[in-house]
């Protein structure tokens, strides 16, 4: 307990030391704290998973509580954690790509006037994902699920002066209360219904109150799917599922290295660690876990949409990130939970690597427009073309990840996205099926925005002025490296789950591989059920998948390098669907005129109306009124006395009304 | 017999008020700061040994004292504390120090009379604490008045009377019609001003006059909260007031409301509260939404705090009135949060009140670029704020909504839970149009960080709000004996929804 418990707490240690008394020491030392205690929790972190997988990723887990949180009446929560395979493999992931981002971050963010809070954000954010991880109870992992999302906020409006940027950090804080209004419900509900917010609890008895029914609305609902969907709402939230998607893509207003470290790789995962986490309940609620697929699947089609048409870097990058998670959902929905998580670490290391080279690009073209003295929006990759002359090592990197995105053998992405894909089909009903034929189309989206983003941004003639040409030079070692070594796992990674098709993981040396390590950490509902695969079927899906990633690449060649004026022809023969993907189906103005607008108005009209006009105003006309009588029937009274005596008799009345309705 | 501390702690502030009446020269304002500060300090050092030596272990009342005071009418000179008083005079012994040392530079008229009103409130507002004679309650009820009046009035901004007049008559209407409920309970009990007697003998009142008590201690009390509808003199009174004046008025004198339901309304009359229940939790619900919209249109900063403390109020009624242990227990622990962290809001708005003399949002404006060290406590009340989990308000909240959400008005659960969203909404949109953004503002440029005091006065409310975050036991093991009594007193009935699985 105590080795696990100092994982967290390295992180937070370095957090309140920058935080505390980093102004009285050079900022380098800031990072060099910063990193050392992430390199350290690594290191750890690495060791569980050393250390599990010798048990053979079986039980009995670390569990335990470290104190008593909150205690009242029957209400108990602890502060106590749990390590599991699926928690380990999370703790993994969580520190190797912050410890990435912390080593990028210290050329990415030379020279900013924010360096040490920058790190000392990255810290708390560190600390808070692996408290949410390692959480034993649904209130700590809602803790530590608050403390990322205030991280995320905080590092978004990271330049604060910007107004895009503070506006940002606030959407995406206030969309993820809408999902925490649910998740919040939910936890209401389980300790209702359980006693408890203890997982063990809860998914030791979660079998028995099958078959129990809720009042809601004057419907009878099973509690079990009302307690899946309220937690998924959550989940929707904070992994940017459709409806709640629209707070990520602005997110893109932080620092890039944030982008690739909260915004893609780990925080907004967490709700797929969430379902996953639940497995045992979304197992027993079959129709709450069609609604995680079916929102998953229609997230990961319409995010993936809307990204073949985005011109800002770091936006294509956003809306794949949303794509992708949907992917998660969609597997993890159809109770291919070790997918799932499969992917979610792939996933982690390619749109890491992706984002940080993204971040190169926008880096160096900024630097150099700043230092040609042009004035151009360094995202836009408009601006961009050409860049592999100037950026070798970051167009060799990225083209590796968006290689493993695209699902190209034998890249990480190819093993996780096709084993989604793979399980999908199997699962044997129509539902599948249909599922399955959405996750090939956006595969094949995802290869042709992320070849897009490619051609647009590093072949071609660069579309820029010449005097920049020579300013815009390859980022310095600190930044390169992390990229390196990404790409290198994003090579790698997906021999842990390489396709049985192909010889299993045992092939290449990993053992049973992922999906058994996993297993014991998530429940064996209705997953099982799902066929048997005969080879050939396999083969042809596998095929397929592969076809389309190719495909996709090679539309993408054909539009933006082989012949980029019928790109634009493309664009303009479609004038509609272009202008509809392009204003991202028009959700964000949607939203303005039907809450934000809406509530805004109804606030001021309230006040003005109400407030202001009909109590203060019955107070004040009743005031005169009284004041005119007292005045005429005794000099003596002063007005104001009274009226507010008024006042108070007119709010006596109304409570009276209320009081005595309700009382009969 | 040990030393009577109870009252020891309620009359120090006089005293030293006395000194500063008659000891100190009216043109001496330096000598008055002091005298009063070294008077909060001592009382709140002299506060801390009842928490010490407080038994966790019993509803009981503790540190009682009893003498014969005017016998002919059964009054009695009766103190002691529980619980819940507890909490409550620790806060107020906490913020009357705090918000004296916030006055340093901000009070520069008649200081000396400054000074003595705030020690004869801290005073009143501990005897109302403390108080088990309704007699007694009574008078430092009343007397609690006088002196924030005249802090608003004479203290106050440009609308000071106004605001001061509007807060009296308000808070003396409610009292006239606790004085009649008082007088009732006083004849139907065999006239006898003891709170606790009369505790033991209401319940067996017929449910008709129960009713009538019930709604009258209820309006009075509601009144104080302040509950909706019943909240528009509170923006103005805030408004008006100097920033210590807000920092009391919304740390302790709120209370006052909350803890008369607790003391007197739930206990005395358990056959009048079911036909009460749902009118007050709408009237809660109510509270908690639209106080949060009205906070959204706000463009003045004590405004929007003001507002939020309606909407934050309603959470507590919510929690008192669900009647279970849970929603109880974080009802009152909200109750002490909403002092830490509103009372934080409010002196925090003075910091910039005293440098610019607006509070104007749209003055402002990244102000985080000049004022860092600013930035952080402002951030970390405006998370405490809206219940960011770490920190005190979450605790609170929590276990206010959970137990609701366990309690036969589930349904307010759902409300409470909408509010948050909002409640987000509200600060931080005004966080960003204070702190972030660019700063563009000529008058703001040169502003100066918080100074030395400044950082003093809100350091200690930062640790409390991160101790009540992490570990809140101390604080909710103190309650526990005495809402268990509390609950026991009211009807079984609408206690909770039956036992758990």
């Amino acid at each position: 307990m105590t080795t696990t418990a100092w994982i967290p707490a390295l992180p937070l240690l370095a957090f309140l030391c920058n935080g505390l008394f980093g102004s009285f020491y050079p900022r380098r030392w800031s990072h060099r704290i910063a990193t050392a205690a992430v390199l350290a929790a690594l290191a750890l972190s690495i060791g569980t998973v050393i250390g599990l997988v010798s048990h053979s990723g079986h039980g009995p887990f670390l569990y335990g509580d470290l104190y008593t949180w909150i205690a009242a009446g029957t209400f108990r929560v602890g502060v106590g954690i749990q390590v599991d395979p699926l928690t380990a493999m999370m703790l993994v992931v969580v520190t190797g790509i912050s410890s990435a981002v912390h080593v990028y971050s210290t050329g990415y963010m030379e020279g900013d006037p924010g360096y040490r809070r920058f790190f000392t954000y990255l810290s708390l954010f560190t600390f808070s994902m692996l408290l949410l991880v390692l959480a034993n109870n649904f209130l700590l992992l809602y803790v530590g699920w608050e403390l990322v999302g205030v991280c995320s906020y905080y590092l978004i409006g990271f330049w604060y002066e910007k107004r895009s940027a503070a506006d940002a950090g606030k959407k995406a804080f206030v969309v993820n209360r809408v999902g925490d209004f649910g998740f919040g419900l939910g936890i209401f509900l389980i300790w209702v219904t359980f006693g408890s917010l203890d997982y063990h609890t809860v998914f030791a008895q979660a079998h028995t109150i099958v078959g129990q029914h809720i009042a809601l609305l004057g419907m009878e609902v099973p509690t079990l799917t009302l307690i899946c969907l309220l937690l998924f709402v959550g989940a929707m939230g904070k992994s940017a599922q459709f409806p709640l998607h629209v707070w990520l893509p602005d997110a893109m207003e932080g620092p890039t290295p944030v982008s690739a470290l909260i915004h893609a790789a780990t925080m907004v995962t967490a709700g797929v660690y969430m379902v996953a986490r639940c497995s045992t309940l979304f197992d027993l609620a079959p129709v709450a876990a069609d609604v995680v697929a079916v929102v998953g699947g229609f997230t990961a089609l319409f995010a993936a949409s809307i990204g073949l048409v985005q011109n800002d870097i770091k936006r294509v990058l956003a809306y794949s990130t949303v794509s992708q998670l949907g992917y998660m959902f969609l597997a993890a929905g159809l109770g291919a939970y070790g997918a799932a998580a499969f992917h979610l670490m792939t996933h982690a290391f390619f749109k890491g690597l992706l984002f940080l080279c993204s971040g190169a690009v926008i880096h160096s073209v900024e630097h150099g427009f700043h230092a040609a003295g042009v004035h151009a929006d360094p995202q836009d990759m408009r601006n961009m073309g050409g860049l592999r002359a100037q950026m070798p090592a970051t167009y060799r990197t990225f083209v590796v990840g968006a290689l493993a995105i695209a699902g190209i053998p034998p890249l990480a992405g190819f093993c996780s996205k096709d084993l989604i894909l793979e399980r999908a089909f199997a699962h044997g009903n129509a539902l599948g099926t249909l599922l399955w034929g959405v996750g090939v189309a956006a595969a094949l989206m995802t290869a042709f925005y992320m070849f897009r983003l490619i051609f647009m941004t590093f072949h071609g003639e660069g579309r820029y002025p010449a005097e920049a040409e020579s300013k815009i030079h390859e980022s310095p070692v600190s930044m390169t490296r992390p990229l390196v070594v990404l790409a290198l796992f994003s090579c790698v990674a997906g021999i842990v789950g390489w396709p049985e098709l192909l010889g299993g993981p045992s092939l290449v040396h990993m053992g049973e591989g992922i999906l058994a390590f996993l297993a014991p950490a998530f429940g064996h509902g209705h997953a099982a059920h799902a066929h048997e695969l005969s080879e050939a079927v396999a083969w042809g899906l596998m095929g397929l998948s592969v076809a389309v990633g190719v495909a996709g690449i090679a539309i993408a060649y054909a539009l933006y390098v082989g012949r980029p004026e019928r790109a634009v022809a493309l664009g303009r023969a479609f004038p509609q669907v272009h202008r509809v993907l392009l204003n991202k189906y028009f959700v964000d103005e949607l939203y303005d005129v039907i809450f934000v607008n809406a509530i805004k108005t109804l606030a001021r009209l309230l006040h003005r109306g109400f407030d202001v006009f009909v109590i203060d105003g019955i107070v004040n006309g009743t005031a005169i009124i009284i004041r005119d009588i007292g005045a005429g029937l005794r000099p003596l009274q002063t007005g104001r006395v009274n009226n507010y005596a008024t006042v108070m008799l007119t709010g006596f009345v109304v409570i009276a009304v209320v009081a005595s309705a309700t009382w009969l | 017999m040990s030393l009577p501390i109870l009252s020891i702690v309620t009359f120090l502030p006089l005293v030293g008020a006395a000194a500063i009446l008659f000891g100190v020269r009216r043109d001496n304002p330096a000598a008055a700061r002091h005298v009063a500060f070294a008077t909060s300090v001592v009382t709140f050092l002299a506060s801390l040994p009842l928490a010490v030596r407080f038994d966790r272990t019993t509803a009981a009342m503790q540190f009682v004292e009893t003498h014969a005071w005017i016998p002919s009418m059964g009054i009695r000179y009766h103190v002691g504390i529980d619980g819940i008083t507890l909490l409550l005079i620790l806060l107020t012994t906490l913020l009357s120090m705090i918000a004296i040392l916030s006055t340093w530079t901000a009070v520069t008229t008649r200081v000396k009379e400054f000074m003595v009103a705030m020690l004869v409130l801290e005073t009143s507002m501990i005897g109302v604490f403390i108080a088990l004679d309704f007699f007694l309650f009574y008078l430092f009820w009343e007397a609690m008045l006088v002196p924030m009046y005249l802090l608003i009035g004479v203290w106050g901004g440009e609308r000071r009377i106004y605001a001061a007049v509007k807060f009296f008559l308000y808070t003396l209407a409610g009292s006239v019609l606790m004085l009649v409920a008082i007088l009732v309970l006083y004849v139907k009990s065999g006239r006898t001003f003891d709170i606790q007697t009369i505790a033991h003998l209401a319940p067996t009142f017929s449910p008709a006059m129960q009713g009538w008590i019930f709604a009258a201690l209820f309006l009075a009390f509601a009144v104080k909260v302040p509950m909706f509808p019943f909240h528009t003199w509170l923006p103005d009174a805030h408004t008006e007031a100097p920033t210590a004046g807000s920092v009391i008025l919304a740390g302790v004198l709120l209370k006052m409301g909350t803890y008369g339901f607790l003391r007197f309304a739930i206990p005395m009359c358990p056959d009048a509260l079911p036909r009460f229940l749902p009118a007050i939790m709408l009237l809660s619900g109510v509270a908690i939404i639209y106080g949060a919209l009205m906070a959204l249109a706000q463009k003045d900063l004590k405004k929007l705090v003001a507002y939020s403390s309606v909407s934050h109020m309603g959470y507590i009624t919510l929690g008192l009135f669900a009647l279970n242990q849970q929603a109880m227990e974080g009802g009152i622990l909200q109750m002490i949060n909403h002092g830490i962290s509103t009372g934080a809001l409010f002196l925090l708005v003075g910091v910039i009140y005293e440098r610019r003399h607006t509070r104007l949002i749209s003055e402002f404006g990244g102000l985080t670029k000049v004022m860092p060290i600013y930035a952080v406590f402002f951030s970390i009340f405006t998370m405490s704020s809206i219940g960011l989990p770490g920190l005190n308000g979450f605790v609170g909240e929590f276990l206010t909504l959970v137990g609701v959400f366990h309690s036969q008005f589930r349904i307010f659960a759902v409300v409470g839970a909408f509010g948050i969203i909002l409640g987000a909404g509200y600060m931080l949109w005004m966080f960003q149009r204070v702190m972030f953004n660019r700063l563009d503002n000529p008058k703001n440029f040169e502003l100066k960080d918080m100074n030395v005091r400044e950082f003093v006065v809100l350091a200690p409310l930062v640790v409390l709000a991160v101790w009540i975050g992490l570990y809140p036991d101390p604080f909710l093991a103190i309650l526990h004996p005495t809402v268990n009594h509390l609950l026991a007193q009211a009807p079984v009935s609408v206690a909770s929804l039956g036992p758990l699985p």
